[in-house]
């Protein structure tokens, strides 16, 4: 399913009982991190039209929710704003290290982020029931005062952020919406969903 | 508007909430006409379901006017519909395959990891039924959203009173689907456990798809009465001890196929039933599973076995070795709504399905604490109630 596999047998390396992120780093350009998250969804939509939404990287808070905004400078930078808990935010510079259109986006952070990451998306056509998108996500915990703020976000649970985020990637792409269960604009805004 | 909330086991109220309004582009706004108490929000009720919070608004059968429309809806201000207690978006993988009750669209992100964690996978998304399915509100108020209107919802035509549609919403093609796992073949002998509401529409059913005999199980004796109406044998389980009682009836060959429409608030005194019943009091096991356990043993060698009956976690002694020995299949599932009402509604038209036969009680809204109290206490007369937005509080309407 990935291209970022496990030696001994067909599965993505980021699920080895072993030493997952090792492994993962290993096939990762300019890796940084020595967390590993992967996950793996299937959008009902053609290759082209889901890795056309997520290459514009501006597009990627509609759906990331822990992302505030991203700032697109050119094709291979991007400057990163996340939210963590008690209003702070955090902050890095992105650079692509490799990509390959509708195949897949490898990135790294720049020297002086405040979490130090990096990682691939692959996007694989998977004929009739449209596109496998994987991610694969390569982090360092933070440290310091701001890093036990960040930690809920990315040391905590990154591999539910990072499936749900997906999910919701997968709910826009295939609906156009993104579920909620808010009664009403108020209640979305208020942040109320579930 | 006016709603019914959810505040604990046996309680629940009637408030005045925040008013729906349009969030996404194909929601729609409907104004209830009518809305069922669902026998299986009396396993809300019964609070046998995990993650409910204080204040939820409940109901999943109902139907109504539309009032307002989102950019994306494809129904107009004024149509009557009926509304699927499944959310489906109607484009994904599983609605792609007509398995609308699997679809993962309709639940928010933030509720696929209760369901992801207990069951492997994320469950859909249901009006008025706990987080684990979205935390959406439901239907037994005045007003309520509706997400992916333009594939749920069903436009009644005119003249088709509500009491005849209503069903379409969530008990009709439950009890409809579990005939169809059934696969019922002419002069197939069928055995329904639960004569509530599924369970009698699972008999008619079976008899439109060729049993030649239907047995009907319950111990509430007016639910027998309406399943013998329909033309089913019956067996009072209080009265006669049922295996024996099915062997026999069946020439010592065993149903050909046994459905499960009990669940897992199964009543009865059996062994295996108060042993569950003190596991799931002391949180050793949730789920009071007689009703399946007996419905395995009984089928016939080569049989089928149908479970529309909602279970929620993990049993214990479930005879997995006569599911095995005795080579028997096993269907199962929530409803997948969407995939019968059209068909389901030409039957209703063609009056080839009763459907109102089964409403003992039609209350206002309002006296919606009532219904539940009622429908809980009281099964063997309060065989369904229907609650009308409007109708006049002390109007209460008993069927003959």
């Amino acid at each position: 399913m990935s291209d970022l596999t496990h030696p001994a047998d067909s599965a993505p390396a980021a699920t080895s009982k072993r030493d997952a992120a090792g492994e993962t780093a290993a096939q990762v350009t300019k890796a940084k991190g020595s967390q590993v998250t992967a996950q793996a969804v299937t959008i009902n939509k053609p290759v082209a039209e889901v890795y056309g939404y997520f290459r514009n990287f501006a597009n990627l808070p509609t759906f990331m929710e822990n992302v505030e905004r991203i700032d697109v400078h050119d094709q291979k930078r991007s400057h990163w704003v996340v939210k963590a808990p008690g209003g702070a935010t955090v902050e890095w510079d992105a650079v692509v290290t490799d990509e390959e259109p509708e195949r897949f986006v490898a990135w790294t952070s720049e020297p002086g982020a405040d979490v130090p990451n990096s990682g691939r998306v692959e996007f694989r056509d998977a004929g009739k029931r449209g596109t496998v998108v994987s991610a694969t996500i390569l982090y360092d915990p933070p440290a310091g005062f701001i890093g036990k703020l960040v930690a809920k976000v990315f040391q905590r649970e990154p591999a539910l952020q990072s499936r749900r985020d997906l999910n919701r990637f997968k709910q826009l792409m295939e609906t156009g919406e993104i579920a909620t269960s808010a009664m009403n604009r108020q209640q979305h805004d208020e942040g109320k969903n579930g | 508007m006016r709603a019914l909330t959810w505040h604990g086991k046996h309680d629940v109220r009637m408030e005045t909430v925040d008013d729906p309004g349009i969030v996404n582009p194909r929601d729609a706004i409907i104004k209830i006409t009518s809305t069922a108490i669902c026998g299986s929000d009396l396993h809300l009720y019964d609070h046998f379901i995990p993650s409910m919070q204080a204040g939820d608004i409940l109901g999943h059968e109902f139907m109504g006017e539309v009032v307002e429309v989102g950019p994306k809806s494809t129904l107009k201000k004024g149509q009557r519909v009926i509304v699927p207690f499944t959310i489906s978006c109607g484009s994904c993988y599983h609605c792609n395959k007509s398995q609308f009750s699997a679809c993962p669209n309709g639940l928010p992100a933030d509720n696929q990891d209760l369901g992801r964690q207990g069951y492997g996978h994320e469950m859909a998304g249901l009006f008025g039924y706990s987080h684990l399915t979205g935390g959406y509100a439901g239907g037994q108020a005045e007003y309520v959203r509706v997400p992916f209107s333009d594939v749920g919802p069903l436009v009644i035509p005119d003249g088709i009173e509500d009491d005849k549609v209503l069903f379409l919403t969530d008990i009709l093609p439950t009890g409809w689907m579990a005939a169809e796992n059934a696969e019922i073949e002419p002069g197939d002998i069928v055995a329904v456990w639960g004569c509530g509401p599924v369970g009698l529409f699972a008999v008619q059913s079976a008899f439109l798809m060729g049993a030649e005999r239907v047995i009907a199980i319950d111990h509430f004796p007016r639910r027998l009465e309406l399943a013998a109406r329909f033309g089913a044998e019956t067996i009072n389980f209080e009265e006669t001890s049922t295996y024996d009682a099915l062997m026999e009836m069946t020439g010592g060959i065993g149903p050909d196929a046994c459905i499960d429409c009990v669940g897992l608030e199964a009543h009865g005194g059996f062994v295996d039933n108060i042993i569950d019943q003190i596991k799931v009091s002391t949180f050793l096991g949730t789920d009071r599973i007689h009703a399946i356990r007996q419905a395995i043993i009984a089928c016939r060698k080569g049989g089928r076995v149908s479970m529309p009956a909602v279970y929620g976690g993990f049993v214990d002694k479930f005879p997995l070795g006569a599911l095995m020995e005795k080579g028997l299949t096993l269907k199962t599932g929530q409803t997948h709504v969407q995939r019968y009402t059209h068909a389901l509604l030409n039957a209703i038209v063609e009056d080839k399905v009763d459907t109102t036969f089964l409403i003992s009680h039609r209350l206002d809204l309002e006296e919606a604490p009532k219904g539940y109290k009622m429908f809980h206490d009281r099964q063997n007369e309060w065989t369904k109630v229907v609650l009308k937005p409007g109708m006049g509080v002390g109007k209460e309407a008993v069927a003959a």
